[in-house]
């Protein structure tokens, strides 16, 4: 009964050409073979049902197939299943390995091996290798896996054009006889062995393709391969502890409590005086004030005047106050480019160097009783950056109820950075009594909500299982890279939001809708908050872009209690028209409206109490 | 006896994981019924970190309190 099922990867074949898939670990540098075979060349296509992106070229007759990262090949996540389909598609594998983490990647490689299909392994980073007082008998890894096994340093250029020349010897590995057996047995059923192995490891979706039970069989399996891994490792990998001992201190000091929680304040601290002082204030006063308002805005207004008159419909939408020529492009290029950068090569340098997981590790504990797990530190920190980028992040956390959790309280309580700045000139007139009742009030309300929704949300929120790479020194190039990668993809993705945003707010300021909802909100800000008319502008305009909300109010005149609370109101308000989309596009039409109304409902709710208590 | 009572220092065996959804992904990164481990940390009321040669996992309080494990010499 054998189908075929080649349709969810829609991929045009030529006749003749074979298909190469690329599979690796994530962050194993999988990216620099993808574009050293394909050049410039190259096509995304998004995979169907799933917010992930599969890209696809050219080298000679084959069609290279990138894939996401996974440590192994099932349906654990939406990376896994698709990894799955276009691995079942691929007629040669390559798979590229961090040679420092062997133990962790060897059990990918040992069940592509399974699998049965021609495959070769890139070991790459192997600068890395002697580093951490490692030696690697590669000839014997070579014997043992049975495949031909390259070594490489990707980002350096070593090695690739050996890898290129060996696609042609890739070869079916040293497969384990019991499960050669089994997938014998099996494999009339489906339609080729990497199917057979993929149900006997309870693959429900393979088997459902198929109409076959799965076996019950895949801890079995699972077991049973992690120790051919172990065993490969013994035989081939000697560790010679050099140098091993300081680092493996350092580690422990980071996970210390006593230890941990200082050096975490003093990352922290640094982490702002990089991005919230340096990036924020000096290069984002080139990037937009010099070059984006000073010489791009006047160049597309000139340009844009020649055709079509400001004041217009169109002109407003193209070169008004939120034109998608000029609010849009100044406000992503100018402002949240540099600052998304700065954060994401911060976190590519505590993630290469093996400190993230242990911060995950050490936090645990706290955002357990929050209903998130350690994880869940990353996309808090980028929210700090942006709200937009981290609810993108959301996707690492292992449930739908932490996403939930996660994406409220990041739309909540988080600032992001456009805000924090106006927000800190704001605070700086308060003095350090409501500065301090301000800090309290969003700090309790990010611990309230989320220990609220942890006792009333249905389901259980997934447990902390992380693995902690041994510490070491991050190599700027593979940061550099891992940046670029990250920042091309976050603008691939929000740009058409935040453009969409500006037509929006555009079309909602012509039609005159803008100035009815001030009206409709400013009862509850006289009345509930005890706020001047004009405040409520202000918060309408922190939906367009939280920063244009919190400088608004600058304008308006407000007693110190008045201050405090519009601040509180505006942190907690819902995060920009951006931010909106995304958590729209990521959590679904129902779950988005009840945190977009929620966060409402707490913001003037909290900047009620306080307005009262005060 | 459970992992989360597992004494720092101590070599342990894992017996069992109570935890189905999550058993499939701990064999991977070398957590399974006969793996041993050294027992290098325990955060108060957080992770526990187990050892192997140069590989640590940590493993949350409320995994932890979920797997079986048996003292090793």
């Amino acid at each position: 009964m054998a189908h075929c099922h080649d349709s969810n990867v829609n991929i045009k074949i030529k006749d003749g050409e074979k298909k190469l898939v690329l599979v690796g670990n994530p962050n194993v540098g999988k990216s620099v073979f993808f574009n050293k075979l394909t050049g410039l060349y190259v096509d995304v296509s998004n995979f169907p049902g799933t917010t992930v992106d599969i890209s696809y070229g050219r080298y000679k007759d084959y069609v290279v197939i990138d894939t996401p990262g996974v440590y192994g090949v099932s349906s654990f996540n939406e990376e896994e299943t698709v990894a799955r389909d276009v691995i079942l598609f691929g007629d040669v594998i390559l798979n590229v390995v961090d040679a420092v983490h062997l133990d962790r990647d060897l059990f990918l490689t040992k069940q592509l091996i399974d699998m049965g299909k021609p495959m070769l392994v890139a070991l790459n980073l192997m600068d890395d290798v002697k580093r951490n007082g490692l030696s690697i008998d590669i000839a014997k890894l070579e014997q043992l896996l049975g495949v031909p096994v390259i070594p490489t340093t990707a980002i350096k250029a070593e090695g690739l054009d050996l890898v290129l020349n060996s696609i042609a010897k890739a070869r079916v590995g040293n497969r384990n006889s019991d499960l050669t057996k089994k997938i014998n047995e099996f494999i009339d059923k489906v339609d080729n062995e990497a199917e057979a192995l993929l149900v006997l490891e309870d693959d429900e979706t393979v088997a459902e393709r198929h109409n076959v039970h799965t076996s019950g069989l895949r801890d079995e399996i699972y077991i049973a391969r992690r120790k051919e891994v172990e065993e490969i490792i013994s035989k081939s990998v000697i560790e010679s502890n050099k140098g091993a001992s300081f680092r493996t201190k350092i580690g422990r000091w980071m996970l210390r409590p006593i230890t941990g929680i200082p050096m975490l304040a003093v990352t922290l601290y640094i982490m702002y005086k990089i991005i919230g002082v340096f990036v924020a204030g000096t290069v984002v006063g080139i990037t937009e004030e010099t070059i984006m308002e000073g010489m791009y805005r006047p160049f597309i207004e000139g340009i844009a005047g020649n055709f079509v008159a400001q004041g217009t419909f169109i002109g407003d939408l193209l070169i008004g106050e939120f034109g998608i020529l000029t609010m849009a492009p100044i406000y992503i290029l100018g402002l949240l480019l540099p600052l998304i950068v700065g954060f994401y090569i911060l976190m590519a340098v505590l993630e290469d160097s093996g400190y993230l997981p242990r911060i995950a590790a050490l936090v645990d504990r706290s955002l357990t009783s929050l209903g998130l797990n350690g994880k869940a530190i990353i996309p808090l920190i980028l929210g700090f950056g942006c709200v937009t980028m981290a609810t993108m992040t959301t996707r690492i956390l292992g449930t739908k109820r932490e996403k939930i959790i996660a994406t409220f309280l990041l739309g909540l309580a988080i600032p992001c950075s456009a805000q924090l700045g106006v927000i800190a000139g704001l605070i700086s007139q308060l003095g350090a009594y409501y500065t301090i009742v301000y800090v309290l009030t969003i700090l309790a309300v990010f611990i309230v909500a989320g220990t609220l929704l942890n006792k009333f949300m249905p389901g259980e929120s997934s447990k902390l299982l992380i693995d902690l790479p041994p510490i070491r020194l991050p190599q700027l190039k593979n940061v550099l890279m891992k940046t670029a990668q990250k920042t091309w993809m976050f603008l691939k993705e929000a740009t058409p939001l935040f453009l969409l945003g500006a037509f929006l707010i555009s079309v909602m300021q012509y039609t005159n809708i803008l100035t009815a909802i001030q009206n409709a909100v400013a009862p509850i800000t006289v009345g509930l908050l005890d706020l001047p008319k004009e405040t409520a502008t202000a918060f309408i305009m922190g939906i367009i872009r939280r920063d244009f909300g919190a400088a608004g109010l600058t304008s308006v005149s407000m007693t110190q209690i008045q201050t405090m609370v519009s601040l509180i109101v505006m942190t907690l308000f819902v995060p920009c028209i951006a931010a909106i989309m995304v958590i729209f596009k990521e959590r679904g039409y129902k779950d988005a409206l009840i945190i977009w109304l929620g966060s409402f409902v707490v913001a003037f709710g909290v900047g009620g109490i306080v307005a009262f208590i005060f | 006896m459970t992992l989360d009572k597992a004494k720092k220092g101590s070599r342990v065996m894992i017996k069992n994981i109570n935890d189905k959804d999550i058993k499939s992904q701990a064999i991977r990164i070398g957590l399974y019924e006969g793996a041993v481990f050294m027992c290098s940390e325990k955060l108060p009321g957080g992770p526990v970190i187990l050892q192997s040669k140069l590989q640590e996992i940590a493993i949350g309080r409320g995994l932890a309190a979920n797997i079986d494990i048996e003292g090793v010499r």
